[in-house]
């Protein structure tokens, strides 16, 4: 006969977990800092990202010829010398393509491979592979293109005046704006124009397609959405879904930037693959990588606000114009998303929030991290600002004044009520905790008597709502097997980016069965295993497949019980599953030793799960309804000190609180803080983009685009978690999302340099400081201070 | 005497290579030829880190008990090419672990939480790695300072710097160190090989060991490419796809590896990397260490050298500016015969310099500092870390006094960033020289420095920001000489102060 595996029994078992194990946690870990799960294979070089895989025999390299006008026809192309470069096995056009030939992830518009003509400076022509990534990379410079140069919209304010947009505007309308406004005591009009965001995820794009014995095609990609790439390479080819397997095990960064731009990159990968019947790798090298995919939207948003003496406000129009490319990508909901944030913590009261989606002839802009949040809260924040020194007050308290109330005030511009509000508190707390008015009053001080360097401090609010605004993406499925040998397999439909993601569901499937953390494998995601997932994204990812892989454990564990009960006679209540044993009534097993017995009595010890938010339901042409199940809230202050003879600046102290409820790893809950945060600061600070007069990007490598380096980080760095908050929404274990919400932190960053930039002026004058505030933009504010005095 | 390989330690193990195109990359050769995945490749131009590896080499000085020691250095993979690995150890990320157990490096990342999607992972491992192997109780600048060229884009760096500043004095005797007089020893036989050639694909690599073998290279074949740090080349070759025919590498010639100094001057060697020489510069000139410090990162300054950043005459290279300032001299070989001329007077034009064919830079001399003289230095860049330069002031003022005052006897007021070659700006110059420093010589200082350049707009800056900067900068320098202010020196990049 033959025997299962060897297990330990119960006895062999030490009691060591329940020792260190917290009173009401348990073995599985759920709210203590376990280590991420892919920690010391990533230290030591051990952890495989897609171009670490080891080659398939026969595999080539793709690389993609790409457009040099931003928007022209493309009167002829001659490959010819492509066709014949060393190395090249096959080169393909938009002609060769079986299946669909547009691969726009929601609405049309994204050519695989252009289709006549071009829209922007990077757009792939045309597609070679070749025996090595160099070869591939040399021959596409050898094709000889002709182009009809069209006009071309650069600009956001010229694709208004021309009415150029991807998606209908939109407009959130509650009450008469222009009537509060004209009769409140005070307005203010102005604008901000908000700069893009490079993700500069460090794994570039890449993808590997291979081809399999029916046709049909397998996918190792670098993607945060692979059920789409696996839609998207199904209807490039034309076969069926069944046919195409995505195996997605970790990406080096996504940040937003592979839920739909992995894409193109595997589809072409595909196409290759496809034609010469052999395995074809796609990455892009850096440069490539920065001009040919899409970056956060940059926006030029303006408004008109009225408000009363005490600085609260009255009325308000905002107009926010998303800079989306040439494509719509996922623009229309990106844009709704500013429109949603463009309260961030405030009660507007009478508004008109209204939503341009302008269509320029550079590459498509997509998600990133906040999905337009950021720049929809900006103005906002800008307000604040304005509000206060046009009154002669500190901005704090002009934050404070307008926050949402917990009883009334507290009903969004979308007509979501703002529940368990706890943005008051957190602000008090961390005024408290960073001894905010003792050093807003140090560093009015530090300014009179300095005349070259100068300080700024600020506290600014996040409120972001969770839950995507399209609605049918919220659900989530898993997969749990338990094994003979007592080891649990573990598959979700989200993606592991580098956000713990795999740990975190893993620590809530230990935790239903009582089991170590390391009893968990947690394998790559793939579409045969839990099919039709949504991408990772809208900082989602354990609120979704958490409660899915719970769904799924606690089926299994169900069975389980139902199994001793009828095996050993005792009740429910009876069967406890503890420090990786199962106690039946009087007698203890291991939980490999009761997952064989449960095996040899035939019970499945396999199940899925399911999950999808509830309460969530919006009404877009009435702009009305509840979009997010619940809000995350945080606050951050920042200090800065800058440099009046130069402009340059550095960030000194951090002090931020969040709210993530009852964590379920604190110390990933912190490093998705610290991170955010600092990714956050950086968008508003260093990271500049910037286009030349004919479309081409000019800030194409990590030479020219500055992310923060290391001495960037505030040296006093200090985050800390609302304590015992626990979620009064149902999310797994009460905890919150934490992916994007501290991103918008930095905003306090910005604010301070404007803080600093102002005491030039002794407060009377709120500076213009368009984002990023390079150190010339802060130079230039510090100049028109001056000149102003 | 040539042999046709080259020989490294890769770790442990003695490897010799030949038959591989010398324009193979380092990172190249792990990933594409030893299957080695660990080392990864994030930007391919030296500019995130994620590819750093460590070298150890022989050091030139010999530790306190007179045994020959090792450097371990942090370089970037990706732009260094694999002749420069001859006579070398090749230590990666996978050669860490010590059996099962994580080296402390890895150890302490793993403890703080300091990976989250991992991709940079090894090359902060690598950074560190280094750093502890010459400071087992780092401060926390000194851990910026090892650290500035590795990227993260997902933790905000607060747990590597954590992870960092662990002290790794009780962590135990490592794999590196157990084979540490093995590893001397068998470096020490590299040394003795013959001049080591790597041919490939057509193309080749020669490491000469003296000036002579050098300049006669250059005379017989007065095309090849000259390769120290290679850390501007390679991004032609990874970035541009070019292929460099010869390459001629010069960090193993003896004489331009050198730092010497006299009573007067310092002498540098070309080909001396920027981290051999930071700390003599810094004593004399503590600007300019400083600014030093600001150049590309500490993988860059491990292999990038003077000969490199002023032979390449870009406009905006950090060191021309200083030399000038400085007036600084170089020391050019052409077959035999050298000459010696002002840094200053080495650039044409853009990208134009005196060099001769066949002619290479030996050496450059700094004078040192006498009293009344100063040197201040200026590094504006969008970020402090790793970036270049917008503008780059280097000021060297010196001052007599007199009955009513400072009398400026001597001024150089050198930019880089500010046109197509680094250039002094002499009107700025004349308003200043001959008369007391002054708000009032300052201000006509700064006004007459827009008649000296024209900057231009790219993707750095605007035109405007740099001749405001630049003229801000006269005044900076101005108001920090001012003894009120010597206590409170306002420093290139803003501190808390």
């Amino acid at each position: 006969m033959r025997t299962l595996i060897d297990v330990k029994k119960a006895s062999s078992n030490t009691d060591k977990a329940v020792v260190e194990g917290q009173v009401g946690v348990g073995l599985g870990g759920v709210g203590t800092h376990k280590k991420h799960e892919s920690a010391d294979k990533q230290v030591a070089g051990e952890a495989i990202y897609v171009d670490d895989r080891p080659a398939l025999r026969g595999e080539l390299h793709a690389y993609v010829g790409q457009s040099t006008m931003a928007h022209a026809n493309i009167i002829s192309m001659d490959l010819s010398a492509v066709k014949a470069a060393e190395g090249v096995v096959k080169v393909i056009t938009v002609e060769d393509v079986p299946g669909h030939t547009d691969i726009g992830p929601v609405f049309p518009g994204d050519p695989v491979l252009a289709i006549g003509k071009v829209e922007f400076v990077g757009q792939p022509l045309f597609a070679v592979a070749a025996t090595s990534f160099d070869l591939a990379r040399k021959a596409v410079k050898l094709a000889k293109v002709e182009y009809e140069e069209l006009e071309a919209v650069l600009t956001v304010k010229d694709a208004l005046a021309k009415k150029s947009f991807v998606r209908p505007p939109h407009s959130l309308k509650r009450g008469d704006s222009e009537s509060a406004i004209a009769a409140a005591a005070h307005q203010l009009s102005g604008e901000i124009n908000v700069g893009g965001q490079e993700h500069m995820y460090l794994e570039g794009q890449v993808s590997t397609a291979e081809p399999t014995e029916d046709g049909g095609m397998n996918i190792f990609t670098s993607s945060q959405h692979p059920s789409e790439v696996q839609k998207l390479v199904a209807e490039v080819l034309d076969i069926p879904l069944n046919k195409v397997l995505v195996d997605m095990r970790r990406m080096g960064g996504g940040f937003g930037g592979k839920e739909t731009q992995a894409a193109p990159w595997a589809c072409i990968a595909a196409l290759l693959a496809n034609e010469t019947g052999r395995p074809v790798k796609f990455k892009l090298a850096r440069l490539d990588d920065m001009v040919m995919t899409g970056k956060r939207h940059p926006f030029e948003n303006n408004y008109t606000v009225g408000f009363d003496e005490n600085g609260q406000i009255k009325g308000i129009n905002i107009e926010v114009n998303g800079n989306c490319g040439y494509s719509p990508d996922l623009s229309d909901a990106i844009v709704d998303r500013a429109m949603f944030h463009s309260d961030n913590a405030y009660y507007l009261d009478q508004s008109t929030i209204t939503g341009n989606r302008c269509k320029l002839n550079t590459v498509s802009h997509t998600a990133y991290r906040g999905f337009g949040g950021p720049q929809g809260m900006m103005t906002i924040e800008l307000i604040m600002d304005e509000i206060a020194r046009h009154l002669g007050k500190d901005p704090l308290e002009i934050r404070k004044l307008n926050l949402y109330g917990k009883e009334e005030r507290n009903v969004t511009h979308y007509d979501q009520t703002v529940e368990h509000n706890n943005l008051s508190e957190i602000i008090e707390s961390l005024e408290e905790s960073s001894d905010y008015q003792a050093r807003r009053k140090a560093i009015t001080e530090y300014n009179a008597n300095n005349s070259i360097l100068k300080k700024g401090i600020a506290l600014t609010p996040v409120k972001f709502g969770i839950s995507f605004t399209v609605q049918h993406l919220n659900q989530a499925g898993a997969l749990v097997h338990v094994y003979t040998d007592g080891t649990i397999h573990l598959s979700h439909g989200g993606s592991e980016m580098g956000q713990g993601l795999n740990t975190k569901v893993a620590q809530i499937v230990a935790q239903e069965f009582q089991v170590d953390v390391d009893t968990v494998a947690c394998s790559a995601a793939r579409t045969d295993k839990v099919p039709n997932s949504s991408p990772t994204a809208a900082s989602s990812g354990t609120d979704l497949n958490g409660k899915a892989a719970e769904a799924a454990a606690k089926t299994i564990k169900q069975r389980l019980i139902d199994f001793a009960c009828e095996k050993y006679d005792v009740e429910a209540g009876q069967v406890h599953f503890e420090s990786n044993n199962v106690i039946v009534g009087e007698q203890t097993f291991s939980f490999a030793e009761f997952s064989q017995i449960a095996y040899m009595n035939r019970v499945s010890l396999s199940s899925t799960g399911f999950y999808k938010t509830p309460k969530i339901h919006y009404d877009r042409a009435a702009g009305k309804g509840r979009p997010f199940f619940y809000f995350a809230t945080g606050a951050c202050v920042s200090e800065v000190i800058i440099d009046t003879l130069t402009g340059e600046y550095k960030t000194v102290r951090t002090d931020i609180l969040q709210d993530v409820g009852a964590s379920i790893n604190p110390a990933i809950d912190i490093g998705q803080i610290e991170g955010a945060f600092v990714q956050g600061m950086g968008w508003l600070t260093t990271e500049e983009l910037v286009w030349n007069e004919q479309g081409r990007l000019l800030s194409n490598n990590p030479a020219t685009y500055k992310i923060p380096a290391i001495n960037d980080a505030p040296e006093d760095f200090r985050v800390a978690l609302v304590p015992d908050a626990p979620n009064p929404e149902r999310t797994i274990y009460n905890s919150k999302a934490v992916g994007e919400p501290p991103f918008m932190l930095g905003m306090a960053v910005w604010s301070a340099l404007k803080d600093a930039v102002a005491s030039v002026a002794d407060y009377k004058v709120s500076p213009k400081l368009d984002t990023p505030a390079t150190p010339e933009r802060v130079l230039f504010a510090v100049e028109a201070l001056k000149s102003n005095k | 005497m040539v042999a046709n390989t080259i020989k490294f330690l890769m770790n442990n193990e003695l490897v010799e290579i030949e038959n591989i195109d010398p324009n193979t990359t380092v990172l190249q050769y792990l990933r594409e030829e030893q299957f080695k995945s660990g080392t990864k490749e994030g930007c391919a131009s030296g500019d995130c880190g994620a590819c750093t590896v460590v070298l150890a080499e022989l050091s030139n000085e010999l530790d306190s008990e007179n045994k020959a020691q090792l450097n371990y250095k942090s370089v970037n993979a990706c732009i260094t090419f694999l002749g420069n690995l001859h006579g070398k150890q090749l230590i990666t990320v996978e050669d860490l672990k010590d059996g099962a157990k994580l080296h402390q490096a890895q150890q302490t990342i793993v403890d703080n939480h300091g990976t989250q999607c991992g991709f940079c992972t090894p090359g902060f491992v690598m950074s560190s790695f280094a750093l502890h192997k010459h400071n087992q109780t780092p401060n926390r600048d000194e851990v910026l300072e090892a650290l500035a060229g590795n990227l993260c884009r997902c933790t905000g760096y607060r747990s590597i710097i954590d992870a960092a500043i662990t002290s790794s004095e009780n962590a135990g005797e490592d794999s590196f160190a157990k084979h540490y007089q093995d590893t001397v020893a068998t470096l020490n036989e590299l040394k003795k090989l013959p001049t080591p050639i790597l041919n490939g694909n057509g193309n080749t690599y020669i490491a000469p060991q003296n000036i002579d073998e050098l300049a006669t290279e250059l005379t017989n074949e007065p095309k090849s490419t000259l390769v120290a740090g290679g850390t501007d080349l390679a991004l032609s070759v990874t970035q541009n796809l070019a292929v460099v025919k010869k390459l001629v590498y010069v960090g193993n010639v003896a004489e331009l590896t050198t730092i010497e100094e006299t009573e007067s001057e310092i002498v540098i060697g070309s080909a001396l990397p920027y981290s051999e020489f930071i700390d003599t510069l810094h004593h004399y000139y503590p600007d300019l260490g400083d600014m030093i410090e600001r150049i590309g990162a500490k993988q860059v300054r491990n292999t990038g050298t003077l000969g490199g950043n002023v032979g390449n005459a870009s406009p905006i290279g950090d060191m021309p500016p200083a030399l000038i300032a400085l007036g600084a001299t170089m020391t050019l070989h052409l077959n035999g015969t050298e000459r010696t001329i002002l840094v200053e007077d080495f650039f044409l034009d853009y990208k134009k310099t005196v060099l001769k064919t066949s002619e290479f830079i030996k050496s450059i001399t700094i004078p040192k500092p006498v009293v009344g003289q100063t040197l201040k230095l200026y590094k504006i860049s969008k970020r402090l870390d790793d970036d270049i330069s917008a503008v780059l002031a280097a000021f060297f003022i010196e001052k007599t006094p007199t009955e009513n005052g400072q009398k400026v006897t001597n001024v150089r007021l050198a930019f880089g960033g500010m046109a197509g070659i680094p250039k002094r700006g002499s009107a700025a110059e004349a308003a200043l020289l001959g008369n007391n420093l002054t708000k009032e010589s300052v201000a006509q200082a700064k006004a007459a420095l827009a008649t000296d350049f024209q900057p231009m707009t790219d993707v750095r800056a605007s035109d405007k920001y740099r001749m405001t900067v630049a003229q801000n900068l006269i005044e900076k320098c101005y108001i920090e000489l001012q003894s009120a202010y010597t206590s409170n020196v306002i420093e290139t990049r803003v501190v808390n102060n």
